[in-house]
């Protein structure tokens, strides 16, 4: 079959085995790839309460049929594993070009099992898979690391790494490949580090064959035109990136303040994408076979680094009280070059604001550190450095805002979601996006449902955002077409221009099926189900699918948003009827023949 | 009656950032955009006081406009 190459690569850490399997297609075809097909082979293959970090967890870097074709943004792959953040599944995407070059090298997937008794790296050239010495890259930062990589093997290759985050197992750790791109999510750089696994390295000669090349360029064009007359995807997107929201949500009184206490921020302005146009911007960048070009250069004192996203503008900027941009903009390259999560980073910082706000960490805790006041930039710079090092109150913070707080005494200071920290929207002020986050598989996350989408940029269409009136099936829908997006290997904001049975389109002409756009988001909800079943079996269930007491109880102190909290108490009930799943959130076995599911809960857990 | 008009993105372009302008009592949207020469099409995001707002809304003295052309996600 096309578009899938067939074949798996498996790696033993421990016992060094290096072996290829055949791709179960039948699987393949039904989880998709990417995050369905990771997520399944995850539930296969482990218990789900073994703990994340210890050599019985395995780590899946896996890409999807349309992963390295000539489709639009054709370039993603994902990395599945437990998450040590939040005991979820985790899966965190990533662009660039490593997904595409792992494609070009013959394989799928790649599995990592064990550990390693010393610091190693994989070298993949096609058929040739070496498990090498890392002991001389351990310690170093995520472009050294990468750039003696490519002295060593050839300028050509890809390297996905982590940095010493990862190293030193930080739950926010991310994985690095082309230097800035970051497969950021949930921790997935501290399993990678608890394997002593540094890096993997991929050069690959071969082309991912086409069933129909023919109708593969008539839909490559349609999707294309569509992506190019967008105004989100061919305007906005390429001019400002996404640090346009900066101000949009600041103007909907929805940008989350010091710490969600409040949602306005008098200076983002300061922080905005029309700022960095203006002041730091030096060049767009785009991953493989991306029309958008969504990526940002930015110059930092004469050196040009990869510029931040939007939810690194807020993390660090307003949700910290921070208005410099210039130091955000150096935040986030700590954040790349130590390999570690900007969301949950600088939520972290801005929770340990409002813990020293309130006397939980006193001076002494800081050390020589500067202080955690509001608006402090060089506080944030600083605690970031030390979060990736792990050094002094530093190394408490690496555990994540919840871990921090519950440390201090104060776990309600937390906003976070199965312990991951909720990213830039206020939900208060946007109920959809309050449903998609407290019942996100893998804790608080904009991008396993974006409501934002028709809550504040009206696409598909516009829905007041504060109305409660079907936002539980909206969320649920986005919640599946994303999870379909994430596996076949393109990149979500596609889907601002391209609708289901475009995806299904380009599937069937790379892989020769025939499957409709409603099998396409079918396929989504199966994964969603396997996924929310993995996580009751390690023993998530329903009384985690909520939201911060802040959250619930304190409304918007001020703005657009004024006097708002978000209404779980009326969303959750309904999004569970529209899921099919009982009123403990649990998946009916009506709900998982549906989905042609054989994947088991295990009654003793939930 | 007095309007704040807040631009973002490419409406920036050749315009201060916020205007304020004098329009008569009973003023609609339409009639303020035509004024600061933005098209309706040009529109992708329409806002009174942080609220969605309409073409045909009736504006009150003080109220702020935030207006942004097709813009990013994220």
């Amino acid at each position: 079959m096309q578009g899938y190459n067939g074949k798996i690569l498996r790696i033993n850490l421990t016992t060094q085995s290096v072996k290829t399997e055949p791709l179960d297609l039948v699987q393949a075809q039904k989880f998709i790839g990417g995050r369905g097909l990771g997520s399944k082979i995850l539930m296969d293959e482990i218990d789900a309460n073994i703990d994340p970090l210890s050599p019985e967890n395995k780590l899946i870097f896996v890409t999807g049929p349309l992963t390295g074709t000539a489709t639009p943004t054709g370039g993603r792959y994902m990395v599945v594993t437990k998450s040590p953040l939040t005991g979820t599944v985790a899966s965190s995407n990533s662009g660039g070009y490593w997904g595409a070059e792992l494609k070009f090298a013959g394989y799928d997937a790649i599995i990592l099992e064990g550990k390693a008794d010393k610091p190693v790296y994989i070298n993949i050239e096609d058929e040739k898979v070496e498990i090498k010495d890392a002991s001389s890259l351990w310690g170093k930062v995520v472009s050294e690391t990468t750039t003696e990589l490519e002295r060593i093997h050839g300028s050509k290759v890809r390297v996905s790494t982590i940095g010493p985050g990862g190293e030193k197992l930080s739950k926010m750790a991310s994985i690095m490949n082309e230097k800035s791109r970051a497969a950021g999510r949930s921790g997935v750089g501290a399993v990678m580090g608890s394997k002593n696994l540094k890096a993997i390295v991929v050069r690959g000669s071969h082309k991912v064959e086409i069933a129909n090349p023919e109708k593969l360029k008539e839909v490559f064009s349609r999707c294309l035109s569509q992506i190019k007359e967008n105004g989100v995807t061919g305007q906005g997107l390429p001019a400002y990136g996404t640090a346009v929201l900066v101000n949009i949500l600041n103007e909907n009184g929805a940008l989350p303040t010091n710490n969600f206490q409040t949602s306005l921020f008098e200076k983002a302005d300061d922080i905005s994408g029309e700022t960095m146009a203006e002041k730091f911007l030096t060049k767009k960048e785009a991953c493989f076979r991306c029309p958008i070009a969504c990526g940002r250069v930015c110059d930092m004192d004469g050196v040009e680094v990869a510029g931040p996203e939007y939810e690194t503008l807020w993390s660090f900027g307003s949700d910290c009280g921070v208005s410099d941009l210039g130091e955000i903009i150096k935040a986030n390259n700590w954040c790349n070059e130590l390999g570690i999560d900007t969301i949950s980073v600088g939520a972290t910082i801005a929770a340990a604001m409002e813990l020293y706000q309130r006397g939980y960490i006193k001076k002494e805790d800081l050390g020589d550190g500067p202080e955690l006041i509001w608006g402090n930039a060089e506080a944030v710079v600083e605690w970031t450095k030390r979060i990736g090092l792990a050094q002094g109150l530093g190394a408490k913070m690496a555990e994540g805002s919840y871990r921090l707080c519950e440390m201090f005494g104060a776990p309600e200071l937390s906003m976070t979601v199965k312990k991951q920290e909720l990213p830039a929207y206020d939900p208060r002020g946007i109920q959809g996006q309050g449903i998609s986050y407290a019942t996100s598989n893998r804790g608080g996350c904009h991008v396993r449902g974006y409501m934002i989408s028709p809550e504040i940029l009206g696409l598909p269409e516009k829905l007041d955002r504060f109305s409660l009136e079907g936002k539980s099936e909206w969320a649920k829908l986005f919640q599946d077409f994303t999870a379909g997006i994430d596996s076949v290997g393109l990149c979500l904001f596609t889907s601002f221009a391209m609708g289901a049975d475009d995806y299904a389109d380009l599937y069937n002409a790379v892989c020769g099926t025939e499957i409709t756009g409603n099998d396409f988001v079918q396929a989504g909800e199966r994964i969603w189900n396997i996924e929310k079943i993995f996580n009751l079996n390690a023993g998530i269930d329903s009384s985690q699918d909520t939201l911060p007491k802040r959250l619930l109880k304190d409304e918007i102190p001020e703005g657009p948003s004024k006097g708002w909290v978000t209404r779980l108490d009326i969303l959750l009930p309904e999004y569970y009827i529209a899921r099919g799943w009982d009123q403990l959130g649990i998946p009916t076995s009506t709900k998982l023949e549906e989905l042609g599911i054989d994947s088991k809960l295990d009654s003793t857990k939930v | 009656m007095n309007i704040t008009v807040k631009f973002f993105a490419t409406f920036r372009r050749g315009r201060e950032k916020i205007v304020n302008i004098e329009v008569e009592r009973g003023s609609t949207v339409k009639e303020v955009l035509d004024i600061v020469k933005i098209e309706v099409d040009e529109i992708a995001i329409l806002l009174v006081n942080g609220r969605d707002g309409t073409i045909a809304q009736l504006l009150n003295d003080g109220d702020t406009l935030s207006l942004f052309p097709p813009v990013g996600g994220g």
